[in-house]
């Protein structure tokens, strides 16, 4: 399957999902004026992929700044990968943060209380 | 002289008056950004762009700036996006009515920064979003995680952003309650205060 490969914006995050290389990757801010449409794209991809995934999947977030809006999407999608995970497949999610990013490092943890996906938390 | 600088200013003499009141108005406030008018997208990248970079010059602390961005973006996304959402269906019944026009003012003094947006609403919706504001700003921080968990499983799938995740998140950032106000307009609308306060001491989270 094609990968989708998204430029970051001033409002909006880089994306890159990439099943042949492995990389499954969002980074950036995320404020966009309409954040459905947004991530429709992601949407989609992630349907297809989770039909056929690779033996193993590991989604890695480098978020500096998310509007709430964009938080519920990111939950959104991590669902999804739940949804993957339940059907038996190897899913995990690698949560970045800034060293001094109490708050990004705080909506990871949130995250991982809510969906059943393991996280690994990574400071840099 | 005040009679010659009357005629210079060709009879706009109470005008330019009026501007250098407001000019005074706004040092004494320390007004940094004033708006009134539409709030667009592109709107909220230049005021938080703006914003920034004046915090940059004056090396504000790190995690203020951040506060601030989060307020920021989220006082003005409120008064943009629930704007053109006639559809009540999905959206949260609170949002109709607000209209996307309204003001946005940044001021500050000695301890804190201050974001306040204003907008109309419909005063049916009032009841609603007062309830919602009061039980948001009587809960500490554990109780304002929990309900943002609760409140973002609940809504994660369908809406575009209910008011009350923005709410949520703006009192959790800042560590202090919202202050809001509900001026009258006429019999069927209000003009909607809010004001968010960010302390300039970085103790707390």
């Amino acid at each position: 399957m094609s990968a989708l490969i998204i430029e970051m914006k001033e409002d909006t995050p880089a994306i890159h999902l990439d099943a042949a290389a492995g990389k499954f990757e969002f980074s950036g801010k995320s404020l966009p004026e309409d954040v459905s449409s947004f991530y429709a794209s992601t949407f989609g991809w992630i349907k297809d992929y989770a039909a056929a995934p690779n033996p193993t999947s590991v989604f890695v977030f480098k978020m500096t700044y998310f509007n709430t809006a964009s938080s519920k999407i990111i939950l959104d999608i991590l669902m999804r990968l739940e949804e993957m995970k339940n059907e038996g497949k190897d899913v995990s999610v690698e949560w970045h943060f800034g060293e001094d990013d109490e708050d990004m490092k705080e909506a990871g943890e949130e995250y991982s209380e809510i969906v059943e996906v393991p996280f690994k938390f990574v400071e840099y | 002289m005040q009679e010659i600088a009357n005629q210079g200013l060709n009879g706009k003499s109470e005008y330019m008056q009026f501007v250098v009141q407001f000019h005074h108005m706004m040092l004494s406030k320390k007004i940094t950004l004033a708006y009134e008018g539409e709030v667009t997208q592109e709107i909220t990248k230049a005021f938080t762009a703006m914003t920034e970079k004046n915090l940059d010059k004056i090396e504000e602390d790190g995690k203020i700036k951040k506060k601030v961005y989060h307020v920021m973006v989220e006082c003005l996304q409120n008064i943009a996006k629930h704007a053109d959402d006639d559809s009540s269906g999905s959206s949260d019944k609170l949002e109709d009515g607000l209209s996307k026009t309204g003001i946005f003012v940044i001021g500050s003094d000695d301890k804190e920064y201050f974001i306040t947006s204003g907008n109309g609403i419909l005063n049916e919706n009032i009841p609603a979003l007062k309830a919602m504001l009061d039980s948001i700003n009587a809960l500490d921080q554990d109780a304002l995680k929990e309900l943002h968990k609760t409140k973002m499983r609940e809504t994660a799938i369908s809406s575009k952003g209910g008011a009350g995740l923005g709410f949520i998140d703006m009192v959790r950032k800042t560590g202090n309650p919202l202050e809001y106000h509900f001026e009258p307009i006429d019999g069927k609308s209000s003009f909607f205060l809010l004001k968010s306060r960010i302390s300039k001491a970085n103790s707390e989270k």
